[in-house]
């Protein structure tokens, strides 16, 4: 085992033992190789179920506002942003939480390797080497190969806001060119764009597990659900799940913290992220602004400036 | 008795001007049912589709009646569809799948048209599999990897060739005489390999719809769904699951009567026009998924309505697992009133 988990326990027993959270939200083991599962710890007994390693793949600040009570999260990087937005959006109480930070290396991407080999029935993680025995067949993979996209783009995956830190930090690397992905798919031609988001809206079933997953998507009612007016049918088509998932998208703006939670939840592997990526990018290049960063830097849609790019009106 | 892939392929060709074959396909992100021109198109190696082939007998999204108003007239334009169809490949879990959905849909009481004529015009051709998942459980729930229930033709993968039971009458019209040969000895062992295989996880069902019966208000379901989401991942990749919504699509002089696939996880579900949600919190939402499946279907229709198919635990985001939701039910302290 770990420090940072026997740390992590060790703080959870402490806070429960001295009554300062009702509740640690934290990950314990899943029933499926290469899989962590959100778990809810109470009483000091539980404390021992809480793991902490590149399974941990949900983002728990979604859990942050249903569970009543004080509460500690275990917190990586992008959870800790998410947490920064719901506090500036008044979806939390500051003082009910506390947030026990650790340091993320980034979480395993269970498809890459099921593409690979098939589903999997068994898998270990010693010393960044992962050994999967999967339906049709064996393999070793470093954890640089099955990364999920998210994390190796990740710039932040050290906590921005704790009350605690348990185990080390990560060096963020020097990244040479911010939002590859998005320049690389600005490149492309109109048609290939088409054809890829097109195919990725195919494989949409509208379950919202991306939506439900995602700790920003907090609306007490979605647009989707909405039927006065209905906004869009239950039409299982590229025209109305791309609706869906643009209209999502442009909710998110200035707020998505890219934590790709919502590409892990979705169980047809469809790049919800790429369309989160380009509205990141573009709030960024248009309003200088980041999301989650630091609760005293207003909201990219809370501010207006006389000079806000506005090329989309006029030419400038 | 047996017939090779290729001769077996042409007689289903042979059908094509008839009959609409759907079959497994190799697409990104999976395999799924989709119509093939060709049996040659036909993915074989497969351990099963990500979606169950239920939407072929009830769409997630079906238009069930359109209409155009005129002045004072309408004219109103029914929309049922049910081609002739060859659903190819069905595993045992969805061929038994299909069985349960009929209950819903084409019992004594009702036929849902829509339902029942597709349902009647379509031939099930069933697989067994030969390679069981670890999340695949469908042995503890009075099935197996090799059973044909729900088939109308049941296959077996033995190479070049398939081991071929006719099934049903239905079966046995569409391929007429194939001339059959026997299996040699080496055939007949993998045979009877394949019909003793068990998955290798298991869940014990023997008493939970009587256990249920007096577990409406216990604290089993306090907290048991506080990770769930409450998405629809796990009903709309159900073989089983069969709730829907009716809706209207106006548009000024038109407009149509749809049928969508709902889910008892959502909020929505329960949600009244006067805002009240019966339904309110996700803890009911659970209770009310485990006791339909296991307990109020069990009364309804004599079946358990879950085929250990395994895909709900495979595709849930935060990994609610329905094999720890039983265990938990079977372990849970009955409150004494």
């Amino acid at each position: 085992m770990s420090s940072v988990v026997e740390e992590i326990r060790e703080t959870a027993r402490q806070l429960l033992a001295d009554g300062k959270v009702d509740v640690v939200i934290g990950y314990e083991k899943g029933t499926l190789p290469l899989k962590a599962t959100p778990c809810f710890v109470r009483t000091a007994q539980n404390v021992d179920k809480l793991i902490w390693d590149e399974t941990c793949e949900n983002n728990l600040a979604a859990f942050s506002y249903k569970i009543p009570g004080k509460k500690a999260i275990i917190t990586k990087g992008c959870d800790s942003r998410a947490l920064v937005v719901l506090l500036q959006e008044n979806q939390l109480v500051k003082d009910d939480l506390y947030i026990i930070g650790v340091s993320c290396q980034g979480v395993v991407d269970k498809r890459k390797i099921e593409n690979e080999l098939g589903e999997i029935i068994e898998a270990t993680i010693t010393d960044g080497k992962i050994s999967v025995k999967g339906m049709s067949g064996s393999g070793e993979f470093t954890f640089a190969e099955v990364k999920d996209a998210t994390c190796q783009t990740c710039r932040y995956p050290n906590p921005v806001i704790e009350d605690i830190h348990l185990g080390g930090t990560v060096e963020v690397p020097e990244e040479a060119v911010l939002f590859a992905d998005v320049l690389e798919m600005e490149a492309k031609s109109d048609s290939e764009r088409e054809a890829y988001f097109g195919e990725q809206m195919d494989k949409c079933i509208r379950c919202y597990s991306c939506r439900n997953a995602c700790p920003l998507c907090y609306c007490q009612e979605c647009f989707v659900d909405c039927n006065t007016p209905r906004w869009l049918t239950g039409g299982v088509n590229r025209a109305e799940n791309l609706f869906f998932q643009a209209g999502r998208v442009l909710h998110l703006a200035g707020r998505c913290v890219d934590c790709g939670t919502c590409s892990r939840a979705c169980p047809q592997g469809v790049d919800i992220r790429a369309l989160n990526r380009k509205m990141s990018r573009d709030v960024l290049e248009m309003y200088q602004h980041e999301s989650g960063i630091s609760e005293d830097v207003k909201p990219a849609l809370n501010v207006y400036s006389g000079d806000d790019p506005e090329a989309f009106l006029v030419k400038e | 008795m047996k017939i090779s892939k290729e001769k077996f392929g042409q007689s289903i060709d042979a059908l094509s001007s008839d009959y609409r074959l759907i079959a497994p396909v190799s697409e990104a992100g999976g395999v799924n049912y989709k119509a093939v021109k060709n049996f040659s198109d036909v993915k074989q190696d497969y351990l099963n589709s990500k979606l169950p082939p239920k939407s072929f007998f009830f769409p997630q999204h079906e238009k069930l009646l359109s209409y155009v108003k005129n002045g004072k007239d309408v004219t109103v334009k029914n929309e049922l569809q049910a081609e002739k169809t060859i659903l190819f490949g069905v595993r045992p879990c969805d061929s038994k799948g299909l069985l349960l959905l009929d209950k819903v849909f084409k019992n004594d009481q009702y036929q849902d048209p829509y339902y029942y004529e597709r349902r009647k015009n379509t031939v099930v051709i069933g697989m067994a599999c030969k390679t069981i998942a670890p999340t695949c459980f469908c042995s503890s729930m009075g099935l197996s990897p090799a059973s044909s229930e729900g088939a109308d033709i049941f296959l077996i993968d033995l190479g070049d060739s398939y081991e071929l039971e006719i099934i049903t009458e239905k079966g046995k019209a569409l391929l007429g005489d194939l001339g059959l040969s026997e299996l040699s000895a080496q055939e007949q062992a993998l045979v009877d390999a394949v019909k003793s295989a068990q998955t290798t996880s298991q869940v014990d069902v023997s008493t939970i719809t009587e256990k249920l019966d007096k577990m409406f208000d216990n604290p089993y379901w306090e907290n048991l769904q506080e990770k769930c989401l409450g998405c629809n991942t796990c009903s709309f990749s159900c073989p089983t699951c069969h709730c829907f919504d009716i809706s209207e699509e106006v548009r000024q002089n038109s407009g149509s009567r749809v049928r969508t696939w709902d889910a008892c996880m959502a909020p929505l579900f329960t949600l009244h026009g006067s805002g009240h949600n019966p339904r309110s919190t996700q803890k009911a939402r659970w209770r009310q998924r485990m006791m339909h499946k296991f307990n109020y279907f069990v009364h309804n229709n004599g079946d358990i309505a879950c085929v250990g198919c395994g895909r709900c635990i495979r595709s849930c985001p935060v990994n609610m697992d329905m094999r720890q939701v039983i265990d938990g039910v079977n372990k849970a302290e009955l409150v004494v009133e």
